[in-house]
Order: C-alpha cells, then sequence, then structure tokens
C-alpha cells in the first residue's frame, strides 16, 4: 500500500456557529491529482486555506510527508506551492524580480536556472522584465502558477487556476500541469468550475456540499453513483439541493 | 451639472464613515493633536519668557529625532500594508516564512528609511540653518536606538491591528505615533503637562530622550538615569508588542482573516 503524501483526518472548521467544513477526511497519493468540487461556499477554499497553513483547524488533523502541519510547519510549507485566481503579487515589481523574491522565500539553488526554466515553461519568458501591473489577467495568471511551479513542489494546490484564461491558454496550462506531474510527480489538489476541465484532469474527485464530503471516486463512478448524464448534471443537482437547504 | 451623481459620490463617501470608526476618529485627531500640541508649546514659551537658551536649536535637534521615530513606526507599518495592497500576505504566510522572520524584515527595512531620513535632515539642518546635530555628542546615539525601538514598538501593535481590522485601520499606519507625541514632551519639557498627563509621559520611553536631549544641549548633564527609564520601558513595551502580535496572528488565523485582510 502507497503511504499517502497528503492525509486528512477529521478535518473541521467553524467559525463561530458557522461550519465551513464538516468533519472531512481524504488522502492523496504520489503523483495524484486530486480534484476539489462543489458549489460556493462547499469548504474548497477553506480547505485549502488549512491545508496551507493561513486558517488554523477547530480539529482534525492535516499530515503531509508523514509530518503534521501544526508541528512541521516550515518543513511542509517549503515542499508545497499553490497558485489561486485570488491572490496577487508585488504590482511594482516586474516578473523576473518577483520569482527571484520567491526563490529566495524558499531558500532555492541555482534560482537563474529555475527562473529561465519556468518562464519558458509556462511560455511567459517575453513578460521576463515587464511590471506586473501592466499585465492581463491570464498573464497574471500564468505568473502566479510561475510562481509556484518555481519551487519545484512535492505537492501542488491550484485553486481555480484556468478561471481567466483563454480556452487555448488554459488547455497548454493543462497539458503543461500534466507534464509537470508525469515529470516530477507531483501531486496536484486541483478545483475548479469547469467540468469537462476536472474530468480531463483528475484521477479521483471529491464533491464537497455545505462543507462535507458527499461523494468521492473516479468522474465516471460518481457519474454512475448519482444517475446523471455527466459531472456537469452532478454539479447542478449539488449545488441546487444545497440551496434549498439552506 | 447635476445634482443627484454629486449627491451619489457624497453619499458613497458618507457610506464608509457610516462603519468605520477609524475614518470618523480621524476627523476630530489631527485637530485635536494639533491643539494639545501647540497648546503646550505655548505655555511653555509664556512661562520661560526669555529664559530659554538655545531654544531654536533645540527645537530643530527634537524635530530630527521625532522624525526618526515617526519613520521608523512607518517603516514597520508601511512594510505590511505594501503586501496587504498587492494581496501578497497570502504567497508569504503559504511559505515556509515566520512571522518573526516577517517582523525582523520590516525592522530591517525601517532602519532602512530612518539612515535616509536622518542623514538627508541632518545635511539640510546644517546647509540651510548651520545647524549641526552631532553636537549632541555620543549620547545621540543611545537616543536614537531608543526612539527607533519605540517607534518598531508602535509600529508592531500599529500592524497587529491592521491585520486584525483589515484596511478599515490602515489609517493608523501615518496616525498611530502621533498618539504619543503630546506625551513625548518633544518641543517642551515635562513639567509643562497636568499632573494627570505627566504621569503617562512618564512611562513614555520617548518623553525621557527629549528630556535628555534638553538636559544635554541646555545644562551639558549626562542623562544617564533619563536613559535607563527608557531602555527600561522599551523592553518591556517591545515583548508586550511582540507577545500582542503573535497573539494577534493566532486570532487572525483563528478566524481566516490573514486571507481576508486586504478586503
Amino acid at each position: 500500500m502507497v503511504t499517502p503524501l497528503l492525509q486528512v483526518t477529521n478535518l473541521r472548521k467553524r467559525f463561530g456557529a458557522f461550519t465551513a467544513v464538516d468533519d472531512i477526511s481524504f488522502a492523496m497519493k504520489p503523483g495524484e491529482i486530486l480534484g476539489l468540487l462543489g458549489p460556493n461556499g462547499a469548504g474548497k477554499t477553506t480547505t485549502i486555506h488549512m491545508l496551507l497553513g493561513l486558517i488554523t483547524p477547530t480539529s482534525g488533523t492535516i499530515r503531509m510527508f508523514g509530518l503534521d502541519l501544526n508541528e512541521h510547519r516550515e518543513t511542509i510549507l517549503s515542499q508545497v506551492n499553490f497558485s489561486s485566481t485570488y491572490i496577487s503579487m508585488p504590482q511594482s515589481l516586474t516578473v523576473e524580480e518577483n520569482l527571484w523574491v520567491v526563490a529566495r522565500l524558499y531558500g532555492l539553488a541555482e534560482v537563474a536556472r529555475r527562473v529561465d526554466l519556468v518562464l519558458e515553461q509556462l511560455e511567459i519568458a517575453d513578460l521576463r522584465h515587464k511590471v506586473m501591473r501592466h499585465l492581463s489577467s491570464g498573464q497574471l495568471t500564468r505568473v502566479t502558477l510561475a510562481k509556484a511551479l518555481l519551487t519545484e513542489p512535492k505537492i501542488l494546490f491550484l485553486d481555480e487556476p484556468t478561471a481567466s484564461l483563454d480556452p487555448d491558454i488554459a488547455q497548454k496550462i493543462r497539458v503543461l500541469l500534466k507534464e509537470v506531474r508525469r515529470s516530477s510527480g507531483v501531486s496536484i489538489l486541483y478545483t475548479s468550475h469547469n467540468m469537462r476541465e476536472m474530468e480531463e484532469m483528475s484521477d479521483r474527485i471529491i464533491f464537497l456540499q455545505r462543507g462535507r464530503i458527499v461523494a468521492e471516486g473516479t468522474a465516471r463512478e460518481i457519474v454512475a453513483r448519482f444517475g446523471q448524464a455527466d459531472l456537469e448534471e452532478v454539479f447542478l443537482k449539488l449545488a441546487r439541493e444545497s440551496r434549498h437547504e439552506t | 451639472m447635476k445634482l443627484h451623481r454629486i449627491f451619489a459620490l457624497l453619499t458613497r463617501h458618507l457610506y464608509l464613515y457610516r462603519r468605520s470608526l477609524p475614518r470618523i476618529l480621524e476627523i476630530f485627531y489631527w485637530p485635536f493633536l494639533d491643539l494639545v500640541i501647540w497648546g503646550f508649546i505655548t505655555l511653555y514659551l509664556a512661562r520661560a519668557g526669555d529664559h530659554l537658551p538655545g531654544m531654536v536649536m533645540f527645537f530643530l535637534g527634537a524635530l530630527i529625532l521625532w522624525d526618526m521615530l515617526f519613520r521608523s513606526h512607518q517603516g514597520i507599518t508601511i512594510s505590511f500594508l505594501e503586501e496587504l495592497w498587492a494581496r501578497n500576505l497570502m504567497n508569504l504566510f503559504a511559505s515556509p516564512l515566520k512571522p518573526g522572520e516577517f517582523l525582523v524584515a520590516t525592522m530591517l527595512m525601517s532602519l532602512f528609511k530612518v539612515t535616509c531620513v536622518a542623514g538627508v535632515m541632518t545635511l539640510c539642518a546644517a546647509a540651510f540653518y548651520s545647524y549641526n546635530l552631532l553636537q549632541v555628542g555620543l549620547w545621540l546615539i543611545p537616543f536614537i536606538v531608543n526612539l527607533v525601538l519605540m517607534g518598531w514598538a508602535i509600529g508592531v501593535f500599529t500592524t497587529s491591528l491592521i491585520m486584525r481590522f483589515g484596511q478599515e485601520a490602515e489609517v493608523l499606519a501615518w496616525s498611530m505615533v502621533f498618539l504619543f507625541q503630546p506625551i513625548s514632551c518633544v518641543f517642551y519639557p515635562m513639567d509643562v503637562l497636568p499632573p494627570w498627563l505627566h504621569h503617562l509621559a512618564m512611562i513614555n520611553p520617548a518623553a525621557h530622550i527629549f528630556e535628555g536631549l534638553r538636559s544635554v544641549v541646555n545644562t551639558g548633564t549626562a542623562p544617564v538615569e533619563r536613559l535607563a527609564w527608557a531602555f527600561g520601558l522599551n523592553g518591556l513595551l517591545t515583548v508586550a508588542v511582540i507577545t500582542w502580535f503573535y497573539q494577534t496572528f493566532a486570532y487572525c488565523k483563528e478566524w481566516g482573516l490573514l486571507v481576508r485582510v486586504g478586503e
């Protein structure tokens, strides 16, 4: 049996009377792409924030690489990275300057080589000397992805990484992520509202609804279990149920 | 010109005040401080009459030193605000960076700003008014060290408040330090203050520094006791605000404020 790279056990987060994440447990294997799916407010982003140590769980444990996040924050966070449409980077710095800052934060060696490589990988080498505030939203997304890949993480958290990209670039990013997974064996926890993308990318999907896991398996297994035509239909069914209950 | 559009903009700004205590307070804050500080300066001048040795020279020195305190405070708060405005806090705190490392970096940035400001102001004072700050002698070193330490303490405290209350509280980055100015006795001696404020000034490290500066400039007396007070109080203040910072940081992580602080 393969030891999970990420092991979440009975994770719960309450903000006062509101329960954002309710007793969820899951694991992620090395090299796996795990999709986290659910309507707005299902607890996906809160879960990712807890995994990144930005929010303290109310209860439960998070273990990565066999270590407890609470006790080994520095060791764990130096081996993970993330990208999200909801974050930004200093706007007055150039792309290259930003990447150098990240490299120093993570104590990377051979920074120049890694920066060159990641800029080439994401096809943004021409943006190297551009100030961030002059980039389009699609270019910004690629730079935040570059930031995430620069540190060669073992686990990558991607919160809607292709949300603001045109279909062509989004497709290139998906191909790139699969290639990175193949070559480096990185494990990816992925959220998206694009169901086709989720089906294409994920080895396994976890469906969250009102903070709870309501389904887990491959896209095909989940579609079959809910008796719907495709993943989008499952999503719509669960999202509407969720709204009715609230 | 349409009144309804002007009214729309007016309401847009008034809406901000409806739910923002810091903005409301700021309306009264600066006039109040101006009145207090200039009131005490007037009192001091009226009492002293013609017996003000080297007063103008002292004012220039005090102004430069006060600015060092102000810049050391601002060096911390503005560095934090830069991250907040850039929505970069998540990138930082989801990395291996420790809160303590973040604080040390902002303190070093503050030191850089203080050095630049001190250099420029000292040169300008020499060029425009033939005033030489270095005439204070070696006492200048512990004076500056204490003022920088106090600026850091106020800066860390302010940063914690901004982290806790978000951009609503960013006005504190500029204004918080001035809350200490009336009881820092920058331009007038401590004994001008009414007794209740005098007690407050006694627990303010900066007040001891400016009293010390006055004693060096006016009488050439070694301000050893004042420096002992300043170092002692700064030590306590530093421990208190760093504890406060860590507690606020934990609170923000508990309530998810760290990821929403830019809003």
